[in-house]
């Protein structure tokens, strides 16, 4: 757990995480009209270095930024053709990337899509990250069904299926396959990081090498989906091991979770779905022969906060009116208080969540909720630090910091 | 009439992963750190350059089937130290190496347009090809591209991403969010592309970027090269030679760009450029010489030739002669992954010049190959680098410099204090930034947004 609050006595409670997810403006699709958001200002730097600053004001674990290959689409798995929607991302990557430098300690977790994508690229773009931030990189895997993206690749074409078919015998295949190779993509970048060893480097002029080469490690990894060679052409990041993150609603991302991640997102609904599903990932932790690991389970919450309940209802009841249809989502959206919500998260940390990750309905006035009133009041009640340690997102996490996998002990 | 003075153009190339770097140096600061990348490219800015410059190699170089460890290993990836140099920059353009082998235009058109936002229309684009299998065995695919179809490719793979990013238009996104539309036109970023190496479509998300599309480099020494520089770069990024070979070079590719109905001025000639500066010129050529035997060390050497002979040379002594038999040209390349190999396209016949410039200097194999290799392009002092690079820009042999430092970060520093002034108190160089983009530092016209139709073929 983390000891970087300045008075914990014997017998306080934990501390818990927390993360912000950003995407657009928030979550909610109205939340740029109601927050008189510009669409240009969603694609400048100034926009997302102001949100990160924000958060880590408030002392925040990290950030995640959303992305995707494909336009945003109110359809699970077709695009749509609406106009009154924020349309049109930045590489969630190069945006961590591009605050970095104006941040000091928050860590930054961008989504990546790994169904189409090139490991090899990710794994030193996301070592570069941990480089650019003093080690503070993370990353969120994702996979993509949709066949519309697929397109964008041309490489593979995958089936149109609507939500109602996922349980298909077909389909289920196809998505275990994509998790599958989920599984892979994150062994690859985790052997990749692990390919330069901490003191590769020699600069030894006596014998005219830069590079000790027996530091250096092929990873010859062979998988169904691909083939990675290696070593990495950049050097063991900060970390050893950048922060690896999911999202999951079912068994098989949940495995994934357990196999791969150092930070599993899920969606109770309530503390007894919390606890069933910390149960459940602990059970796969276990038969993935992690069980002495550190391995996060935090909660998702979308949050629409305000100084009153009626006051907050009223904000998501004019959002909702805006949007044209009442928002929906994978996670609990919690409409309330910061005072409410600081009671739910304890009593879903007491079911075994170690954190959260809060997605904003409106990023502009629930982000300030989060860092100006929920954080001092966590704060109050012993449960989230005062102020940064020095360390890295691991060390904040509680995670150690291996060595090379390759390294001779 | 007099011709009017041009203004040369400079960049800064945080080098890479070859001999120019002499890490041994004290002064070599790190090649991974970002301090060392901010170092630099805060010195360029400071001194008015155009852009920052960065290679690529997507696999660490073998050589006898072994990982190559004489030079400086291990490099961060190019889009993502980029976007982080845009925090830490304002005006300075942000030039990256990016592969059409082993990407994908949708991730590679989203990297750039991206890129360009957050550094608010500051981007550039190298665009290389990759050897293949080599390279291909850290990707999916592996090598799946016939040497002949690299260029193919490569041609094929910039006109994808730049139809992607044209798909996108300047008044795509509306303006406030007063009346509910975010986008003015739904069919926004909608895309089809089919040819004999893509068959993609959809719909690309990534909004138009400050300039559009991102400044296109492209380093063509061939006449295929030379030819697709003249259809579709902005700029050509060639290796350094002779003022004369310069000047032929200039001319030729200049004068392939009326068939495409561009101004001579729209494709700008930078040679990468490297240099020893000191207070002197006397001091100047002694540095260079103590430069270039750090550069290329004995074991440097022998690595070196082996490239040429394409054979195991570990056997011979530096400081002897060069080897007495000839190159063996009937196999795979012992060094594959570097781009200086393809250069031999008659290993025969350079191996017989060499050994002939030996035997007339009585060089060693040592000093064979530090006189054949690493040459500074400019050695004296401030004020004779500056008269030669503005006599170069003035008579047409190129029309700006990338230039090189051997030490990094901090070798760029005396440069930028001692050789720049005097080149912006000829006014020859620039003493502010005038613009904001890297299309307006490099005095390219801006381009037609794709709602307007173009009239003249670019």
């Amino acid at each position: 757990m983390s000891r970087e609050l300045t008075s914990q006595m014997p017998g306080s409670p934990a501390a818990l995480h927390l993360a912000v997810a950003l995407d657009g403006a928030g979550w909610h699709p109205a939340a740029w009209r109601a927050a008189g958001i510009e669409p240009r200002a969603l694609f400048t730097a100034g926009y997302w270095a102001g949100l990160v600053q924000q958060a880590e004001r408030g002392l925040l674990d990290f950030v995640t930024f959303e992305d995707g290959l494909g336009l945003q689409s109110d359809r699970y798995n077709a695009p749509d053709p609406r106009a009154d929607r924020v349309r049109g991302r930045l590489d969630a990557v190069l945006i961590a990337a591009r605050v970095a430098p104006v941040t000091r300690h928050i860590g930054l977790v961008p989504t990546a899509v790994v169904t189409h994508t090139e490991p090899f690229h990710l794994s030193k773009a996301i070592a570069t990250l941990d480089y650019v931030s003093q080690g503070r990189a993370g990353v969120r895997l994702q996979v993509t069904a949709r066949a519309h993206e697929a397109a964008h690749f041309g490489r593979r074409t995958l089936p149109v299926f609507r939500y109602s078919q996922r349980g298909d015998p077909e389909i289920a295949r196809l998505l275990a396959g994509l998790m599958d190779e989920a599984a892979d993509y994150a062994e690859v970048l985790r052997r990749l990081w692990d390919s330069w060893e901490d003191d590769a480097e020699i600069r030894d002029a006596a014998t005219g090498r830069f590079v000790d080469r027996d530091k250096l490690h092929y990873i010859d990894f062979a998988g169904e989906h691909f083939r990675v060679k290696g070593p990495s052409i950049t050097p063991r990041p900060p970390q050893g091991q950048p922060v690896i993150a999911a999202l999951a609603h079912s068994a098989a991302p949940y495995q994934l979770v357990a196999r791969a991640a150092d930070v599993g997102f899920v969606t109770p609904h309530d503390a007894a779905e919390a606890a069933a599903i910390v149960a459940e990932i602990r059970g796969d932790q276990e038969a993935a022969g992690r069980a002495g690991q550190t391995l996060h389970v935090f909660g998702d919450l979308v949050v629409f906060l305000a100084e009153t309940a009626a006051a907050a209802r009223e904000r998501k009841a004019r959002l909702d009116e805006l949007a044209g249809e009442e928002y929906r989502s994978d996670a609990l959206v919690f409409t309330g208080t910061p005072q409410e919500l600081a009671g739910l998260l304890q009593d879903w940390q007491a079911a075994g969540l170690s954190g959260f990750r809060l997605r904003p309905g409106v990023i502009k006035a629930d982000l300030a909720a989060i860092t100006a009133n929920l954080v001092p009041l966590l704060q109050e009640r012993g449960v989230f630090r005062a102020s940064y340690q020095d360390g890295t997102l691991r060390t904040r996490l509680g995670l150690p910091r291996p060595a090379s996998r390759y390294a001779k002990a | 009439m007099t011709k009017p003075v041009k203004q040369i153009h400079l960049a800064a190339h945080f080098p890479g992963v070859n001999n120019t770097t002499v890490w041994s140096d004290p002064r070599s600061g790190s090649h991974i750190d970002f301090s060392s990348f901010e170092h630099f490219a805060r010195t360029a800015e400071r001194a008015k350059f155009d852009f920052l410059f960065l290679a690529e190699g997507l696999r660490l170089r073998e050589q006898n089937g072994q990982i190559y460890d004489l030079d400086v290993v291990g490099r961060p990836d190019t889009f993502t130290v980029l976007a982080a140099l845009a925090a830490v920059t304002d005006r300075l353009g942000l030039a990256g190496t990016i592969s059409s082998t082993f990407n994908e235009p949708y991730e590679v058109a989203r990297q750039f347009a991206t890129l360009d936002h957050l550094s608010a229309g500051r981007a550039a684009w190298n665009v290389v090809t990759s050897w293949d299998a080599f390279t291909g065995e850290n990707f999916r695919r592996g090598g799946y591209l016939a040497v002949s179809d690299r260029y193919a490719r490569a041609r094929a793979f910039l006109a994808a991403t730049l139809g992607l990013l044209d798909s996108w238009q300047d008044g795509d996104l509306a303006d406030g969010p007063g009346a509910g539309v975010f986008l003015n036109r739904t069919e926004a970023g909608r895309f089809a592309r089919t040819d004999r190496f893509f068959d993609i479509w959809g719909q690309f998300n990534v909004p138009r970027s400050p300039q559009g599309r991102p400044v296109i480099f492209q380093a063509g020494d061939s006449d295929e090269g030379r030819e697709f520089a003249a259809e579709a770069a902005d700029a050509i990024f060639t290796r350094h030679g002779t003022k004369e070979a310069g000047q032929a070079f200039y001319a030729d590719v200049k004068r392939r760009l009326p068939a495409y109905g561009r101004a001579p001025d729209q494709l700008l000639i930078l040679p990468a450029a490297t240099f020893i500066l000191a207070g002197t010129d006397a001091e100047a050529q002694e540095l260079s010489r103590e430069v270039r035997r750090q550069q290329v060390s004995g074991q440097t050497a022998i690595r070196f030739a082996e490239q040429l002979w394409n054979r195991d040379l570990s056997g011979y002594d530096p400081d002897g002669p060069l080897p007495d038999v000839d190159p063996d040209v009937s196999q795979e390349t012992i060094a594959p992954g570097r781009a200086s190999v393809r250069a031999y396209t008659d290993p025969m016949a350079t191996a017989a010049q060499w050994r002939a410039r030996a035997e007339a200097e009585k060089l060693s194999l040592r000093e064979l190959i530090i006189e054949v290799t690493s040459r500074p392009s400019f050695t004296g002092s401030p004020a004779t680098i500056a008269a030669t690079l503005n006599d170069w820009v003035q008579s047409d042999v190129s029309d700006g410099f990338i230039l090189v430092p051997h030490i990094t970060p901090g070798g760029l520093d005396e440069f930028a204090g001692t050789v720049v002034p005097l080149l912006q108190e000829r006014g020859v160089f620039r003493t502010e930034y005038e613009g904001s983009t890297l299309r307006e530092h490099l005095g390219l016209a801006p381009l037609p947004s794709p709602d307007r139709p173009v009239t003249a073929p670019r």
